[in-house]
């Protein structure tokens, strides 16, 4: 589940612990070379299934290399970031970690991964480049193997749009209008909501639209959360909440399943992953749904943004990180490891190949009136604007939740809103010692 | 003023003012205080019914049918939430068990010993460690985990039982109860006639001091058995081997399965109920033993 209001303070409390304790930063340099002799690693991932994988790993690659991997399931989210690098500060980190693409540059500025692009050879070549370009964050290191991703889509409630005449938008404007023909329609229904409990999908849909939240040059840090293409995207947003013509409620409450269940509010903006999400939160409405692309800033453009996603980073804790890359490596681009991945954790692969082959040859349970839901999927995913996140990713999402949820909450100016989160992030990079350029 | 009460509580009592000039001005002050805790029940007891209920539904019923209303999953809930992972919830159940009970027991026999020693012995320094001891009631445990982490991690000993075990035996709130405890109930009169006897230090501590402190202990047994029940923050830094886990972590991990997996409430929600249930049945088991309070005592004042 994307992150809750709780698991941000547990975060938060941690961070604010992690500081109190003054300890010296460590910086380690493992030499990594390749050894003899059978190796022992631990994996930390919260992925589910992920220990049949690690068994395939065991008993097959694994077991000839005599490289043998320990899976410890942990919870996903800001917490485990949090834990790693405590771990890191005694030294006793695993040696894989999986990390979302957000958390990647927090990880890498506190010395917690390591840069093993000498070790995993042409792996590139398997993903695309809007892709690895989260694993490299711009330099010529590689610091993690991209696992799975969250490309955007539009998901809508089929039998609804029909019955009311709407037709699937395919540019902002479009959407807008869907909106307030809706309401015109059946005033008690909402096309959706803009939620500002998770700050992830308005990230995403910035990156649609072009924004660079975190740009590095040199030492220097540029932070652009309320840059131009920002602002369109918050004014878009906050102009149908005032106007009224969408929600303002947050998404992942009982309320929000049960309008999603009722049809209450009939579309979602939401990533490659809503199937899952919909199971359970409208369990009534299945095969109901469909899935079409982001609408567009300009009408024929063809780019989405992301929403989640990570990747299985080497520790550098870890006493056998060739090794550990070896695994990373094998885990996201094997093809019986990624399908296995895919079927029991319901993961959907960053690696193009396995975007169409095996477990992707049939919609998900949920659409099973979409047969081509990820031939499609694959195309929009390919489409991927780059993302740019920098180290304190968190505390401009904790900041988000706090501005744009009292900003959703009175229906006031979203670009204030977006203000306060670029001063906060801002501040915070300063605050913890990084070179910031105006 | 009671004029006034017989005005408003006469029509209500339907009685002659004569008879009721006295008891409604007190039925009138004791509504205020019944009402407050009527409210106070209600607020911590409405959770409790939800929870209950929420557990006997079904994914699909769970957030569709109206919140009160029982649903007809729970064998279901039961049947997939000892399916989950080969059964580690009842992995997790144990381990619970194992932290809160050896770890109150320990901690409450800590406590026992340092208070009764506070209490008895005169020595120096005796009262800058109470007021240390004061100063650690008052500091959250939570401030401490990440520091306890990094020495479980230089003794080597991090996910391991011993290292959610060890943080959690020398409770000072313990201590602080079982020194005021002592204080009160074991009398130096009892102390000195046992010394008189020929007893050992020991032995007056073992067979004399512990009995009288009995009802302190085991509030502070309480204390430490449902902190350590429901600690997070704890095990959650101390251990990364969900076989380990107790069952506040192994719940957090349910919910937290990342964005692309349905989280799995219902099977949160019935887990949660059960857990709640060794709490409730501790606290009705033990209860007696508060009463023990009003008849243990050794001299006459």
């Amino acid at each position: 589940m994307p992150n809750t209001k709780r698991t941000r303070l547990v975060a938060s409390t941690i961070a604010v612990a992690l500081g109190a304790t003054a300890l010296a930063a460590c910086g380690s340099s493992n030499d990594s070379k390749a050894e003899s002799g059978p190796v022992n690693l631990t994996f930390w991932s919260w992925a589910p299934g992920m220990d049949k994988v690690v068994d395939l790993w065991n008993k097959g690659p694994g077991k000839k290399d005599q490289i043998t991997v320990t899976f410890k399931k942990q919870a996903s989210g800001d917490t485990l970031v949090t834990k790693i690098l405590t771990a890191h500060k005694a030294k006793t980190g695993p040696d894989l970690v999986q990390a979302e693409y957000q958390a990647l540059p927090t990880l890498v500025s506190n010395g917690a991964v390591a840069d093993i692009s000498k070790e995993i050879g042409d792996t590139k070549s398997k993903f695309a480049d809007g892709v690895w370009g989260q694993v490299t964050l711009g330099t010529d290191a590689v610091y993690a193997v991209p696992q799975d991703i969250g490309p955007l889509m539009f998901y809508y409630r089929a039998d609804l749009f029909k019955k009311y005449g709407l037709t699937v938008p395919t540019t902002w404007d479009e959407f807008a209008q869907t909106a307030r023909a809706l309401k015109k329609k059946a005033p008690n229904l909402d096309l959706t909501t803009f939620s500002a409990n998770d700050a992830g999908l308005f990230a995403g849909l910035a990156q649609q639209a072009g924004a660079k939240w975190w740009t590095a040059s040199g030492n220097m840090w540029k932070v652009g959360i309320n840059d131009a293409a920002t602002q369109k995207v918050a004014k878009f947003w906050g102009g149908l909440v005032k106007e009224g013509a969408i929600d303002n409620q947050p998404m992942y409450t009982p309320a929000w399943n049960k309008a999603l269940d009722t049809g209450k509010q009939i579309a979602w903006v939401s990533a490659v992953w809503a199937p899952g999400v919909l199971t359970t939160a409208a369990p009534d409405t299945k095969g109901k749904w469909a899935m079409a692309p982001l609408p567009q800033w300009n009408k024929g453009d063809d780019v989405t943004g992301s929403w989640g996603g990570s990747s299985t980073a080497v520790t550098t804790d870890s006493k056998h990180q060739a090794a550990a890359a070896k695994f990373a490596a094998w885990l996201n681009t094997n093809a019986d490891a990624v399908d296995t991945m895919a079927k029991v954790g319901g993961i959907y692969p960053a690696s193009t190949s396995a975007q169409t082959s095996g477990a992707f040859s049939s919609p998900p349970a949920y659409f099973p009136n979409q047969a081509d839901f990820y031939t499609q999927a694959a195309k929009i995913a390919k489409a991927t604007a780059a993302s740019a996140w920098g180290p304190n990713v968190n505390v401009a999402y904790t900041s988000f939740n706090d501005a744009f949820g009292t900003a959703a909450k009175n229906k006031s100016d979203f670009v204030t809103a977006l203000n306060t989160v670029q001063g906060t992030t801002l501040a915070d990079m300063k605050k913890q010692g990084f070179g910031v350029s105006q | 003023m009671s004029s006034l009460a017989v005005r408003k509580a006469a029509p209500a009592a339907g009685t002659t003012p004569g008879t009721a000039q006295g008891p409604p001005l007190r039925r009138r002050i004791a509504l205020i205080p019944t009402l407050t805790l009527l409210l106070g029940a209600i607020y911590t007891l409405l959770p409790v019914a939800w929870v209950v209920i929420a557990s006997t539904k079904s994914g699909s019923e769970l957030f569709s049918t109206f919140t009160f209303l029982p649903g007809s999953g729970f064998a279901e809930n039961l049947k997939d939430l000892s399916a989950y992972r080969d059964g580690v919830y009842w992995k997790w159940m144990g381990n619970s068990a194992l932290y809160a009970g050896l770890g109150a027991l320990l901690s409450t026999g800590v406590s026992a010993f340092s208070g009764y020693a506070l209490a008895t012995y005169r020595f120096k320094g005796r009262e800058a460690i109470f007021n240390v001891l004061l100063a650690g009631v008052l500091m959250p445990p939570i401030i401490l985990a990440i520091p306890q982490y990094l020495l479980m991690a230089k003794a080597d000993i991090t996910d391991s039982y011993l290292s959610v075990l060890l943080p959690q035996i020398l409770s000072p709130y313990g201590v602080y109860l079982s020194r005021v405890y002592a204080t009160a109930a074991v009398p130096s009169d009892v102390v000195e006639a046992g010394r008189m006897d020929g007893a050992s230090e020991w032995r007056i501590f073992t067979r004399i001091a512990v009995p009288m402190m009995i009802p302190g202990l085991v509030t502070v047994f309480l204390f430490q058995f449902v902190a350590v029940w429901n600690n997070f923050l704890l095990p959650y830094i101390m251990l990364s081997d969900d076989e380990k886990f107790p069952i506040t972590l192994g719940l957090f991990t349910l919910l937290q399965q990342g964005n692309n997996q349905p989280a799995l409430y219902t099977l949160v929600i019935t887990g949660a109920f059960l857990a709640v249930i060794p709490l409730i049945a501790l606290f009705l088991v033990i209860q007696r033993f508060w009463s023990l309070d009003l008849l243990s005592g050794a001299v006459k004042s």
